[in-house]
């Protein structure tokens, strides 16, 4: 069981807490009904899926119920950084392994 | 009397015999503090099982968890029976009943030990390759008849009437192993004073001290040693020590699971005891302590009873005080098994000889052992056991070839050497190194915070251990703030041993009758490793899957070493580009008793129940569970079954009217000055120009376009939305919509509160609604002028808050009564009494469904299944044309989601009204058509609707829309239905009765 930092309670807490709530930074379109099949397509469908860092959200369901994002490498499971909805993708990631 | 092979004065029990215990039907007598392993030994009992492929006999291989051989089911009573039990770390209890496993009709005469002699048959691979063919057999003929014959133990047939229970806990320092490194690493983390936790698998701590004799520490016997400075540790507050507990899994950022056995040695457990504690626990630092386990010699019939790991006699005598046997012989290639030979030629023991691989080893204790007397032989092996059901002989042989000696013995006591236990490094991601001197795998680079101390991390000698896991325990009490100010153990003498071999020695032979086991419990021999090589397998991982070696349920403890070897030498590589295989957890196994723990029978999943549940509960509902809801589902009267209740409820409500407990639905508040424009964005209808005090019927859609929700919204104020969903859908819209506002429309000033449990909801409906509901109603005009159809008022009812909807899910005139949940019961008995003097009945979600339907009122999640649009259930009229974004607007009209011939929802009446149709029953256009039918849709709704007084049905069709009064068909396993396609409604189609 993974403990992750939430952003908003400042504080490490179990896994059990939280709910994963996919891939983070994909905007919705602030003019969503004139988007392209295309731009829907990608905005919906297309996530990256990598083999080491995502960037994903997860909410503190059974805690403060905020969502945020987090930095994960998905092959050791660490989590690098977490911070809040909304904060732009971090510049530099600390301790990532490539 | 004392078991016949007790040595008096030997071993550390009290050798009055307090226990009597029973094997395969006989009765034996043992003493307190033996295993059931050492109590049978005492008794000269070495046969314990049948190997699992072979059905050869077998012994006990080692005195601990690494047994692969001594599998026995333990049986307190009829539900308490417990197969693969190892009989090695089953603590003997007076009245402990123990039956051998895999063998039939007895253990000394096994009638599938045929298979030993087949057994050019069952070779390595045979699964795949002999009973391939023809294929069907295999699911009807071999596999249940190799299931059958191979199978391990017998589950039991009945419920576990024990309870196991659960704990947290976090420390500073995890200290997994209670060995000297681990009761080091312990004191001087404890001595800090930062929370220690020191855990180990065996009733009493000392790990490898139990037969260690020539250890001393601080002046005293080594496992003496171990028993006070335990003993210190429990006297601690920042300490809690774990006997009988395995560290079973090491998971991430050092989370660990033990399981602690409180009372399987306990001869009447009293009921308030659990029988297992699961350990589920997070650690700053954790110190691996785990020891080494000794690898048996690989050669032909290993197996026999009486063979065993030099380390398990020392324990069996120096602890239990109990000799495996009258003139035993050794077989090493490493110094440690002269120990063995040593102590028991001192308790008076013969050894007929030490046969040592080694050309020219030389040490203090071979020199002790020829100071002794005992013949001791170097550059030699043995290359076969004599006798069946126990060891008689060794042959041995020069290792390079010559003539043979065949020495009459009744044990071989064997050691090629220890394997560092990286386990539970390796659970944690560490990675392992081979070290090419000394031949083993040990750990390399770390992923958590933890460090390896002692044998698991191939450090030898007893002072090197101690210095290392004393030093490893202060730091990590250091790295977690602490500074240590102990007092190192002192190690007076020790016990150092010098390597091992890896693989099969002279002896195991390419000699395809040879059986030099490698894998005990999955009968695995070198020939067969050597085999899988020669047929093609390349790395470890396939060559284990192809032989099985290392995955029956001792994991290869004892085998994965010698296994790779083979594999090794037979490939022509160096074993670490062979590799080895992952370890997993458990690292023992673990009851699905632990892991289930209290979450079985009510304590499963919560039950949820509302207000007014007594009451349904008093008149005798019958009750359905919806999601964790348990919810009336009809009111049968005396001599009713469900379909004549629900009959009546459905005619009542139309005729007068009926009550419904609708307090599952769910219901979030929606409030702020930008609480419509939310509704806007999160619904496809328009909000912003509801009047307060008016409902809308909404649907809610993913960004993808199909139906996620629907529900009636009321407009309390301008500020202020009662918002309901459906009765499982109310979490998950919660999570839509905090997820919208929280990410996606965090400018809009809105608050979101789920309300589902503060209000109880009273449907009343039918054409006497107003007149049960309006008597009790204090402060408003319940005229259809002053409260139309889908309007909503705050008000007073029976003298407590209520905000009262007129609203409709049956087509009648209706209302929803939401009061604080509290006073639900109170407000339903008043609404009932008066709903009495019209004859009211209350009514269930069956007939909720029937009234519902034959208004053709969707139900999302049945008539929908997350790939129906709004169109497709003909509700585009809830989709506000002029908006310019909602979730879902874009969605709603890709490509696919627009094109003609998409499945619609209509209606469906059978030709027969009184056939009535399965739900989920699929529809094509043409009953003649060849088989495999082209499907046009499926039924999504069927009921016998007593009010229209034939069956109705909803579906999904394609183009359902353009074949109104088409006749499809229902194939069923016997008959072809045939029906029409209709509108949705098949009751007051005018919609006349809302104000009826
Ligand atoms: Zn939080």
């Amino acid at each position: 069981m993974l403990l992750i930092r939430c952003p908003y309670c400042e504080e490490e807490r179990p896994e059990l807490e939280f709910r994963n709530a996919g891939e983070a930074h994909i905007a919705r379109s602030a003019n969503m009904a004139g988007e392209s099949d295309d731009d829907f397509e990608k905005f919906f469908f297309i996530r990256s899926n990598p083999k080491g860092i995502i960037y994903e959200r997860w909410r503190h369901m059974h805690g403060c119920a905020r969502f945020f994002n987090a930095v994960r490498d998905t092959v050791s499971d660490r989590f690098l950084l977490t911070y809040k909805a909304g904060e732009p993708k971090p510049a530099k990631l600390p301790g990532a392994s490539k | 009397m004392i078991a016949a092979f007790r040595i008096p004065g030997a071993g550390r029990l009290r050798q009055a015999e307090t226990a009597s215990f029973s094997f395969d039907g006989h009765s034996y007598a043992g003493v307190e503090g033996d295993t059931l392993a050492s109590a049978l030994l005492a008794n000269g009992v070495h046969l314990i099982g049948r190997s699992f492929k072979y059905h050869r006999p077998r012994g006990f291989l080692s005195a601990g968890a690494e047994e692969p051989n001594a599998l026995v089911e333990i049986k307190r009573d009829s539900a308490r029976k417990t197969p693969n039990v190892r009989a090695t770390v089953q603590e003997l209890y007076d009245g402990l009943a123990a039956q051998s496993q895999n063998r039939w009709p007895s253990l000394s005469f096994d009638v599938s030990a045929l298979g030993d002699i087949a057994s050019p048959l069952l070779s390595a691979g045979f699964y795949y390759k002999t009973f391939m063919w023809p294929k069907s057999a295999w699911k009807n003929f071999y596999e249940p008849k190799i299931r059958a014959a191979a199978g391990l133990g017998v589950a039991p047939d009945q419920a576990d009437p024990d309870h196991y229970s659960a704990r947290f806990a976090h420390c500073d320092v995890l200290v997994l192993g209670g060995g000297a490194a681990g009761i080091a690493a312990a004191l001087a983390a404890a001595e800090t004073g930062v929370r220690v936790i020191l855990v180990d698998e065996q009733a009493e701590f000392g790990g490898s001290l139990h037969f260690e004799s020539g250890a001393k520490i601080d002046r005293q016997d080594g496992f003496a040693w171990a028993q006070s400075a335990v003993a210190k540790l429990k006297t601690m507050d920042n300490v809690r020590v774990l006997s009988r507990t395995t560290a079973f899994g090491y998971y991430a950022q050092n989370f660990v699971g033990l399981v602690e056995r409180v009372s399987d040695h306990l001869q009447n457990p009293g009921r308030d005891l659990p029988r297992e504690r699961l350990w589920q626990v997070r650690a700053k630092r954790v110190v691996l302590a785990t020891g080494a386990i000794e690898r048996h010699m690989v050669f032909a019939d290993n197996d026999r009873p009486g063979i065993m790991l030099a380390s398990a006699a020392r324990t069996y005598l120096n602890h239990y005080g109990v000799t495996v046997g009258r003139n035993v012989g050794v077989y090493t290639a490493n110094d440690s098994a002269y120990a063995a030979a040593i102590d028991l030629k001192k308790a008076g023991v013969g050894v007929a000889a030490i046969v040592d691989l080694r050309d020219n080893p030389t040490g203090p204790v071979i020199e002790e052992a020829r100071a002794l007397g005992i013949e001791v032989n170097f550059g030699r092996a043995v290359i076969r056991a004599g006798g069946k059901l126990r060891v008689s002989s060794m042959t041995v042989q020069p290792k390079n070839g010559g003539g043979e000696r065949t020495i009459p013995v009744d044990a071989i006591l064997m050691s090629a050497g220890w394997t560092p236990s990286v386990h539970l490094f390796s659970q944690s991601r560490g990675k392992v190194a081979f070290n090419d001197e000394t031949k083993r795998f040990v750990p390399g680079a770390y992923a958590q915070d933890c460090v390896s101390v002692g044998a698991c991390n191939g450090t030898d000698g007893l002072s090197a251990t101690i210095d290392e896991a004393y030093a490893a325990g202060a730091k990590a009490a250091k790295d977690v703030g602490a500074n240590a100010k102990g007092n190192k153990p002192k190690v007076d003498a020790s016990e150092n041993w010098s390597r091992g071999m890896l693989g099969a020695a002279p002896g195991a032979g390419a000699d395809t009758t040879v059986k030099a086991f490698v894998d005990f419990q999955n009968d695995v021999t070198a020939k067969d490793i050597r085999q899988a090589v020669h047929e093609g397998m390349r790395s470890i991982e396939h060559v284990k899957r192809f032989t099985t070696n290392g995955m029956a349920t001792d994991q290869g403890k004892t085998s994965n070493m010698h296994g790779l070897a083979i594999a090794a030498e037979t490939l022509g590589k160096p074993i670490p580009q062979v590799g080895l295989t992952t370890f997993r957890a458990p690292y023992t196994p673990v009851t699905f008793g632990s892991i289930v723990g209290h979450a079985r029978g009510p304590l499963f999943d919560p039950t949820r129940k509302t207000a007014i549940h007594p009451w349904a509960e008093r008149q005798g509902a019958v009750f359905e569970d919806v999601g964790q809801w348990k919810r009336a589902w009809y009111f049968p009267k005396a001599g009713e079954d469900m379909h004549a209740a629900v009959d009546r409820e459905c005619v009542t409500v139309r005729k007068t009217a009926g009550l419904f407990d609708a307090s599952t639905l769910g219901k979030i508040e929606v409030v702020g000055p930008d609480a419509a424009k939310f509704m806007e964005l999160l619904y496809t209808n328009p909000w912003e120009k509801l009047e307060p005090g008016r409902c809308r019927y909404g649907i809610m859609l993913r960004e993808d376009g199909f139906i996620y929700d629907d529900g009636v919204v009321g407009r309390l104020a301008p500020d202020r939305f009662h918002v309901t969903t459906t009765t499982g859908g109310a979490p998950r819209v919660m999570n839509h919509m905090e997820d919208y506002l929280q990410t996606e429309f965090p400018h809009l000033n809105v608050w979101l509160t789920s309300i589902t449990e503060q209000w109880a909801v009273i449907a009343v409906q039918g054409p006497k609604s107003r007149d049960i509901i309006a008597p009790l109603v204090e402060g408003i005009d319940m005229s259809d002028e002053a409260l139309p159809h889908m309007s909503v008022r705050e008000g007073r009812i029976c003298g407590v808050p209520t905000r009262l909807f007129r609203m409709s899910f049956t087509g009648e005139r209706g209302f929803e009564v939401n009061v604080p949940a509290d006073y639900g019961q109170a407000v339903w008995e008043a609404l009932w009494a008066e709903g009495q003097k019209h004859g009211a009945c209350a009514y269930g979600t069956e007939a909720m469904h029937v009234l519902r339907a034959e208004k053709g009122y969707i139900i999302v999640g049945q008539d929908t299944d997350g790939t129906v649009t709004p169109n497709d259930a003909g509700l585009d009229w809830a989709v506000g044309k002029k908006k310019t974004d909602f979730v879902g607007i874009r969605g709603m009209v890709r490509p696919d989601l627009v094109a003609n011939g998409r499945k619609q929802l209509v209606g469906l009446k059978t030709k027969d009204p009184k056939v009535v149709l399965e739900e989920g029953a699929q529809i094509v256009g043409d009953s003649k058509q060849a088989i495999p039918m082209t499907m046009i849709g499926h039924v999504t709704s069927s009921y016998w609707s007593e009010n229209c007084g034939r069956s109705i049905a909803l579906a999904l069709v394609a183009g359902g829309r353009d074949r109104m009064g088409e006749t499809l068909y229902v194939p069923m396993p016997n008959a072809t239905i045939e029906v029409e396609v209709t509108g949705m409604v098949f009751f007051d189609e005018k919609g006349e009765r809302l104000n009826g």
